[in-house]
């Protein structure tokens, strides 16, 4: 690790990173979960589903993070007191996972939703013929056959949980953003260190294009290309 | 004429009003009421002034920022759908750089390090612009124009690329000038295409509104913000702020969408 506030900054990345990833693999099982919730479940399912998504849809991030964040940490807190536990302190990490998760798992619901609505009826027909129970089906054809409809719009999800991440310097978690602030605050070299942590952050985005070309390349094997299928 | 409307009406509210959705609707009630009644409001009195005040500044930001994103957005867009390459690399990069990095960034970027450049040189301090280089708020206008622009400018590129080129060839067989092509087909029919998108856009940049607040701009969100430390209330203030932007919106999905209801034609 490089001395100096260099290596402060390059920890505050890791530490988005870290957040990014876990908020994007909740909001992933969050996802998968509501799409069928919304698509197959009963109607109070569907309706509590339209409820969740559109209030995270249309309430500021920054008010979510709060209110989750204090909400959730109280609620913890006031159940493991009430069971005679000690109260404990919730770390920045998880919390911030389990906020962004929150977050991210409403938009990859209507990402994943919209997925599995493109997939062919007959190929989900011709496995329920085959007498596949529902997880099997799940497992071999709804995922895979979703996924080169889901990937665009997931890889978009996660350019924007790389940059939401940023927020949580607003609750006071030691990310990129904050470590950069730490850093200019100290040293009065603000414009410097703000520039470098934009190039980080762009340079992460053009690295995830980059994987994310791969990626989509990968999910679309022997599917026919879209200007043959027009 | 309007019985058969009102009949239908009724038909489709019977029809969106199931068993389970009144159940539902009255459970959303009780928890309103229970918050009303069991939550502490007393504050409201003496911070609501303040809170129209911000609410005011943040609908205003809102809108300036929408509305000169955008003109900044239709350059950048036809540069890169059209641009000859010295134009369209610039303003690809511009899309880039502003879609690759944190808003909070770029706002703290320019507040924190561009505000910090400029007191070093004296006839920027004499010149008019001190006054309002002093202050908070053109920082984050600037910033919100700016990445309003960045995402804008993308669309508007999808936009412009995709109006059929068969239009334009046929306005160009009717005589008509560059610029009277672009004012007449061109950009009114980018622009159907652009609106759906606008809306989701509009929507995410009153999201991002509350980020001023971060520099000291004090709009609803720095309100409540100011109203928690007051009052040592953690939920109160959040939840009626979470109310407020829901509400706005709600509005701005109505507006929007009576004005797509108005585009006269199926594009495509």
């Amino acid at each position: 690790m490089p001395p100096g506030w260099g290596g402060t900054l390059l920890v505050g990345l890791l530490h988005s990173i870290e957040i990014a990833v876990g908020a994007t693999c909740v909001g992933l099982m969050i996802g998968t979960a509501g799409a069928y919730g919304k698509l197959y479940g009963g109607p109070v399912v569907r309706d509590l589903l339209a409820v969740y998504t559109t209030i995270v849809r249309a309430v500021p991030e920054l008010v979510l993070i709060l209110l989750l964040y204090y909400a959730g940490t109280d609620l913890i807190n006031q159940v493991l007191t009430s069971m005679g536990y000690q109260r404990i302190d919730i770390s920045g990490l998880a919390a911030g996972i389990a906020v962004l998760g929150i977050v991210q798992g409403a938009y990859s619901t209507e990402v994943i939703r919209g997925a599995i609505l493109a997939v062919p009826q007959g190929q989900i027909e011709a496995a329920r013929a085959y007498g596949m129970p529902p997880g099997l089906m799940l497992r071999r054809i709804t995922l895979p056959a979703m996924l080169p409809f889901a990937i665009p719009g997931l890889a978009n999800l996660w350019l924007i949980a790389t940059k939401d991440t940023a927020l949580l310097a607003v609750v006071g978690f030691n990310e990129l953003t904050l470590a950069t602030r730490q850093a200019a605050g100290v040293t009065k070299a603000y414009l410097i260190f703000y520039l470098a942590a934009g190039v980080l952050y762009l340079a992460l985005t053009l690295f995830s294009n980059l994987i994310i070309g791969r990626v989509e390349a990968w999910a679309r094997r022997g599917t026919p290309s879209i200007r043959e299928a027009r | 004429m309007s019985g058969d409307a009102a009949i239908e009406a009724v038909a489709r509210a019977s029809l969106w009003l199931k068993p389970h959705r009144i159940v539902l609707i009255l459970i959303a009630l009780a928890l309103l009421l229970g918050a009303a009644f069991f939550m502490r409001w007393d504050w409201l009195p003496q911070y609501w002034e303040m809170g129209l005040v911000g609410l005011w500044r943040s609908l205003w930001i809102l809108a300036v920022t929408c509305a000169l994103g955008f003109m900044i957005a239709l350059p950048v867009g036809l540069a890169q759908a059209a641009g000859p390459i010295w134009l369209a690399a610039p303003a690809k990069v511009f899309c880039t750089i502003i879609r690759g990095t944190p808003l909070l960034l770029q706002l703290w970027l320019l507040y924190y390090g561009l505000g910090s450049l400029f007191p070093q040189y004296p006839w920027i301090r004499e010149s008019w612009m001190w006054p309002y280089l002093r202050q908070a708020w053109p920082y984050g206008v600037l910033a919100l124009t700016l990445s309003f622009a960045g995402y804008e400018g993308e669309v508007m590129r999808g936009a412009f690329a995709g109006v059929p080129r068969g239009q334009l060839e046929a306005a160009r067989a009717f005589g008509m000038s560059r610029w009277k092509i672009f004012r007449r087909v061109w950009l009114p029919q980018a622009f159907y295409r652009a609106l759906p998108t606008l809306t989701g856009e509009t929507v995410l940049q009153l999201k991002s509104t509350p980020l001023v607040a971060t520099i000291s701009v004090i709009d609803i969100f720095a309100v409540s913000s100011k109203v928690r430390q007051d009052t040592y209330l953690t939920y109160e203030p959040l939840l009626l702020l979470a109310l407020i932007y829901m509400t706005i919106t709600g509005i701005l999905v109505l507006v929007f969408s009576r004005i797509e209801a108005r585009i006269p034609v199926k594009v495509g």
